[in-house]
């Protein structure tokens, strides 16, 4: 069984800032994690993988310091990494996203399962999974709380619904987007952060996995980030005078004004 | 202070503080107060590769022998000396089969151990054996391929939970110690059972049980060492296992000074923190310059033993005692710092102190330890190097 779990290194905090003027992410001192939902997905990865055999291939779109996370990954039991990593891709939506790693996942070739965190801490959209489902024209099930079975090219899943649980059946290869409940991640063992440490992760370019200039980064992006701001947060306090009629008259009058 | 620890090292000791601050800080009041065995720690333990660190490379441990142990020891116990035990004691029932078990046994039982897959136990005390090694009434009677082993051992620690026993047994009376022997035991062995589930003062999470041998054979394989060798087994086994008792106090009282300095800081009289009283502060300082103390000694200790010295009894009977000691002090220290608050168990003193105790007692009560030691400075004809 051939597993590729996809991830993202993100700014380990929510409380992010913004530069006004560029209205990009300020990251300068702020550490980088691998997105927490991720972790799930490279434990199920991993728990699969020591349960039907197989390896898992761990994979990220980012800058080339993104390495750390990759090698994180491997200190928690994945076996391959793969950095896929271009200034063409620079400034990609999820769109483009999906696109280069669908695009990634076609060179690595041969592979059963795809599993994704559910969103990321970041981005929050949560598009980035069935993005690279509909473009390797595969099935898709979003926030998988439990593999129920999984080979001989089928799985049953449980997902998370608003009312309960659903139980869906698939034919593999397929992607799936994990929900926390799945599982409790592991912590790094030792031989894993010695590998880790002189691991081999190749990086991948444009050229490499043959993405058109047209589809990738912002070029490939429809989505445009007009303006980031944050709102406006107004203080306004009011005595209320009179007695207990009159103040209780005003203030439903008041309340009413808001709704 | 610095210890100069290698980069593997530095991994141990990051990992076990990861394992210790995210798995057992969060649950230790609880596993405290249930009496509770820490199964699901000892998994996430197994799987950090924490049972590798003192077993030797040839059998999938990580060679990092006496100091990789007490690494790992003292950040665990940092957190929960209850966990650590359990975690110290498999070390401890290791160390007799990778020191006198053949090719054979090591083979069979070492990866086990090392994976984490099975926990061991060492088995010499008894109701009327403990320090004097030679009140041991458990026999083992050699009958054609086997041994026929009865008898009762008392407190054991990973009694019941641990899967791989080591044993030590009368096989010659009329010989003294020199009639002692040691033997490997499965659980699930017929005629092995366990008996009463002691109930402790503290380390309240670590299983302490009685071993109960009825008519239980076992193949003349499972003799560890050779027969008549068991003191020896006993003895060298402990001179070993020792600094990992000093980990467990220094960790303990590491995490007892740390909690004793959050809570002071936080504790107003007289319109400040009481970390302004200078009396405060000198009980503070008095602690860490006693934690640092026996940090010190005990990596002087693993250091000596892992250089390859053959004798280190005293080395490690010193670690042991000092640190030990000083755990008591210690822990005791920190409750009188945390005032009221720190007598209620609403507060992690509280149980460092009761877990405290057990270590001034167990692997060598430290009476007997300071007669190791005493014997050892006496005998000398020089001065030492």
């Amino acid at each position: 069984m051939n597993i590729v779990v996809c991830i993202k290194q993100v700014p380990g905090t929510t409380d992010i800032k913004i530069d006004p003027k560029t209205n990009t992410l300020i990251r300068e001192g702020v550490q980088s994690i691998i997105n927490p939902f991720d972790c799930y997905a490279i434990e199920e990865g991993v728990h699969l993988r020591e349960k039907c055999g197989g390896k898992v291939i761990v994979i990220t779109m980012g800058p080339p310091q993104a390495d750390a996370a990759l090698r994180e990954a491997i200190s928690l039991g994945t076996d391959e990494a793969v950095l896929v990593s271009d200034r063409a891709f620079a400034g990609s939506d999820t769109w483009a996203t999906s696109y280069v790693l669908s695009k990634a996942i076609q060179k690595i070739g041969s592979f059963d399962l795809i599993i994704c965190g559910k969103q990321t801490l970041d981005g929050d959209t949560g598009q980035v999974g069935p993005g690279i489902a509909e473009m390797l024209k595969i099935p898709f099930v979003a926030y998988v709380s439990k593999i129920e079975e999984v080979g001989n090219g089928r799985m049953r899943v449980q997902r998370m619904i608003e009312e309960g649980h659903e139980t869906i059946e698939s034919s593999l290869p397929a992607v799936i987007t994990v929900s926390k409940e799945i599982n409790v991640p592991r912590l790094p063992s030792i031989r894993g952060t010695m590998k880790s440490k002189s691991a081999k992760i190749p990086v991948w370019t444009a050229n490499d996995i043959g993405a058109e200039a047209d589809k990738a980064g912002l070029a490939g992006s429809p989505t445009r980030v007009v303006k980031i701001f944050f709102p406006k947060r107004e203080r306004k306090s009011e005595m209320l005078a009179g007695n207990a009629r009159e103040q209780v008259d005003k203030l439903i009058s008041n309340l009413e004004g808001i709704i | 202070m610095d210890y100069f620890l290698t980069e593997q090292q530095q991994l141990i000791r990051d990992l076990a503080r990861r394992v210790a601050e995210e798995r057992i800080l969060p649950v230790r009041a609880e596993l405290d107060e249930k009496e509770e065995f820490p199964w699901s720690i000892v998994k996430d333990i197994a799987a950090s590769d924490l049972f590798r660190v003192f077993l030797p490379v040839e059998y999938e441990g990580l060679g990092e022998q006496a100091v990789g142990l007490c690494i790992a020891v003292e950040e665990l116990s940092r957190a929960c000396c209850g966990v650590a035990l359990t975690y110290a004691a498999d070390a401890l029932g290791s160390i007799p089969i990778f020191l006198y078990g053949n090719e054979e046994q090591k083979r069979k039982y070492l990866p086990e151990v090392a994976a984490g897959r099975k926990l061991t136990a060492f088995a010499l005390t008894e109701s009327t054996a403990g320090s004097d090694a030679s009140g041991i009434k458990t026999t083992a009677v050699c009958d054609g391929n086997d041994y026929v082993i009865n008898g009762t051992k008392q407190f054991i620690t990973n009694g019941g939970e641990a899967e791989i026993y080591t044993i030590i047994a009368m096989t010659d009376h009329t010989r003294g110690p020199r009639g002692a022997s040691a033997f490997l035991v499965d659980k699930g062995t017929p005629g092995f059972t366990f008996g009463k589930k002691e109930k402790k003062m503290g380390i309240r999470c670590s299983a302490t049980s009685e071993l109960v041998f009825h008519n239980c054979r076992v193949p003349k394989e499972n003799l560890l060492g050779k027969d008549g060798q068991g003191f020896i087994v006993t003895m060298k086994t402990l001179d070993l296992s020792r600094p990992g008792v000093a980990a467990l106090a220094v960790g303990l009282a590491q995490g007892a000074l740390e909690a004793a300095v959050e809570h002071a800081k936080n504790r107003e009289q007289f319109g400040h923190p009481v970390t302004a009283i200078q009396a405060v502060q000198h009980m503070l300082a008095n602690m860490a310059m006693d934690v640092e103390a026996g940090r010190a000694l005990m990596y002087a200790s693993a250091k000596t033993i892992d250089s390859g010295v053959k004798n280190y009894s005293e080395e490690g009977a010193m670690a042991k005692v000092f640190a030990t000691d000083m755990a008591m002090r210690v822990t005791t220290d920190a409750v009188q710092v945390c005032g009221g608050a720190g007598y209620m168990r609403d507060y992690p003193v509280e149980k460092m102190m009761r877990d405290a105790k057990i270590n001034q007692i167990y692997e060598g009560t430290n009476q007997v330890l300071r007669n190791v030691i005493a014997h050892e400075v006496l005998k000398r004809k020089a001065l030492r190097k």
